[in-house]
């Protein structure tokens, strides 16, 4: 679909959202009663979907190599467990991460565009992006003008996704909306198609960096989005909530989101992810509670 | 018409809030009489747990706290229990006590807090150390909290066993999970608001009421409890369970309303020992005189 056509659909279907109904349905799957089989496995599944993050403007090459490592050795006392999706870091730590995970099949994601304000000109977001490809990131996670969002510059913000998806090449791009400076669900939904119209494989709610990150209501329109756009052209577009998702028991309420709205055929690291530094820890104590019926402590496991 | 009393619902402290148990249990508390008294959370283990998650989760801007300002906040607690005497001494009569054991064992609490308030500042020289060494290191021994502590608050006490199990424990830097006496709940829920009202952070005093035997072995196998202090006959009880982390478990016995059952090795039992060996320079040919 061309620009102009999908920009004229966004500003004609993208649907007003009904804050209220968007609450009383998001609390529903709050309650759903997840037996002690399903949720080992929703556990174990939540910890092969993280995109284990460190995005600090402390970051050594030290800190990247010990959470890579953590990224294919999540604990190695319980047997059988998954590693998770990919590691997520700035385009300077890239080739250290790559060359950290060069034997395993974990993912390297970057940020770019000037992450996390995304505030550049264009030439230094493509530059960014195109630098964080050739060192080896196989996912780019690009932010988007939110400020050009807001003064009513959709065209513009639709141009620079289909621009950075370019320089993409194979890596898969995830778009951040940051919905926290978004202001309301409507601009959510806006936010989100625009982004899958111009050639988002996955939409991120937030960069981690800003206050309210990814609230199960700004997930659950954004699920709904890609729902909408997968029943009128049958394309996948994935999905990855960032920021404040911290608990074992969070986490399975966002899986029951998602085969709530999507379906199982979400229900992989291919097509979902939890963008987090801390939930891994949280999830392995959940996974040892489980099967030895006693509380754990955060003593017990590695910080990175 | 005449006016119908306002009861008070005895709800459970967790993380400086007063929420009902998670399992929406109760049990009724009856007085000598076997009259009912008050509807008391029956807590579960997830309760502990969540207590135990507030209590760790407030340990470290406690025990940074200065012993001096930890002292400070602990006298306020003695302010605001003396202002709620009355209060306390009805409802400990309520429960089974005679007017004027309830006048002496208030007194004697408000006492008793205002004593390990004093301590807060004067463990740490008298339990710390500079030891003899054979080689030219400053070798010194210091006190450091535990961290979360469990206590199993005294069964046949409503407020003083309570107070005085607690007290040293906070005095030294740790935070507290307390499961409060089964069949004399009612002070540990109004000591928690008092706390409440005073200066002690959310978190770092938690009360759960309900059957101590239900929560009492969850609290000892929860790998992120550090100690347990109790008397004699509650911490036989789960020995086998606190075995997986190395918990440390202190039994006190003592006739709580003695005005001598407190004391200093209450609060540095409850500590951990560091010891620093520091590398020194022999100067201008003189040996170190430590």
């Amino acid at each position: 679909m061309n620009k102009s056509l999908a920009l004229e659909k966004i500003r004609a279907f993208s649907p007003q959202i009904d804050k209220v109904g968007v609450e009383e349905r998001v609390a529903r799957f709050q309650t759903r009663s997840i037996k002690n089989e399903s949720k080992m496995q929703g556990l174990k599944l939540a910890l092969s979907m993280i995109d284990l993050t460190t995005l600090e403007g402390k970051d050594t090459p030290g800190k990247v190599k010990q959470m890579c490592y953590k990224a294919a050795h999540l604990h190695d006392a319980y047997p059988d467990l998954p590693t998770v999706a990919a590691v997520c870091v700035y385009p300077s730590m890239v080739r250290i991460a790559a060359q950290a995970l060069k034997e395993t099949q974990i993912q390297i994601a970057s940020v770019s565009t000037a992450f996390p304000s995304g505030q550049a000109p264009l030439d230094v977001k493509i530059r960014d992006t195109e630098f964080a490809v050739a060192e080896g990131a196989t996912e780019i996670d690009m932010v988007i003008s939110r400020g050009k969002f807001l003064s009513g510059e959709y065209s513009y913000v639709f141009d620079e996704i289909a621009k950075i998806k370019e320089c993409c090449g194979k890596a898969r791009l995830k778009v951040i909306l940051e919905t926290g400076e978004l202001a309301t669900l409507d601009n959510v939904r806006k936010a989100s198609d625009i982004a899958i119209y111009a050639g988002a494989d996955f939409i991120k709610t937030s960069t981690g960096k800003i206050q309210p990150a990814a609230t199960m209501q700004v997930t659950y329109v954004m699920l709904q989005a890609i729902k909408d756009y997968f029943d009128s052209t049958g394309k996948m577009i994935g999905m990855k909530p960032a920021g404040g998702i911290s608990t074992a028991k969070l986490a399975l309420h966002n899986l029951v989101m998602v085969n709530e709205i999507l379906g199982p055929t979400w229900l992989t690291n291919e097509w979902f992810r939890f963008g987090a530094s801390s939930l891994a820890n949280d999830v392995l104590m959940q996974i040892g509670k489980s099967q030895t019926g006693i509380y754990q402590s955060a003593d017990y496991f590695t910080i990175d | 018409m005449s006016r119908l009393e306002i009861l008070k619902t005895y709800k459970i402290y967790i993380g400086g809030q007063f929420p009902r148990t998670e399992s929406g249990r109760y049990y009724v508390v009856n007085d000598q009489q076997d009259q009912p008294l008050a509807n008391v959370c029956l807590s579960s283990r997830k309760d502990v747990r969540n207590a135990v998650v507030a209590a760790r989760k407030a340990f470290g801007s406690w025990s940074e706290k200065t012993a001096f300002n930890r002292s400070q906040v602990l006298y306020r607690i003695a302010e605001m229990l003396e202002g709620r005497r009355d209060q306390f001494i009805q409802e400990l009569t309520k429960q089974g006590s005679s007017p004027s054991t309830a006048i002496q064992e208030i007194d004697l609490a408000i006492d008793r807090i205002v004593y390990y308030a004093g301590w807060c500042d004067k463990y740490q020289q008298i339990g710390s150390s500079v030891n003899p060494v054979a080689s030219s290191h400053f070798n010194f021994s210091v006190l450091e909290p535990m961290g979360v502590v469990g206590i199993i608050a005294p069964q046949n006490s409503s407020l003083i066993g309570l107070v005085s199990l607690l007290m040293p424990v906070l005095a030294g830097g740790n935070t507290a999970v307390i499961l409060a006496s089964e069949n004399l709940p009612l002070c540990a829920i109004t000591f928690a608001e008092v706390l409440h009202s005073s200066d002690v952070p959310g978190g770092v005093v938690n009360v759960l009421t309900g059957k101590t035997t239900e929560m009492d072995t969850t609290l000892a196998a929860h790998m992120d409890v550090n100690a347990l202090v109790g008397e004699q006959q509650s911490l036989g009880c789960v020995q086998v369970e606190s075995v997986e982390n190395l918990k440390r478990l202190f039994s006190f016995d003592a006739d709580w309303m003695n005005s001598n059952a407190q004391g200093l090795h209450f609060i540095t039992d409850i500590q951990e020992v560091k010891t620093t060996w520091h590398p020194i320079e022999n100067i201008g040919g003189a040996s170190s005189s430590y």
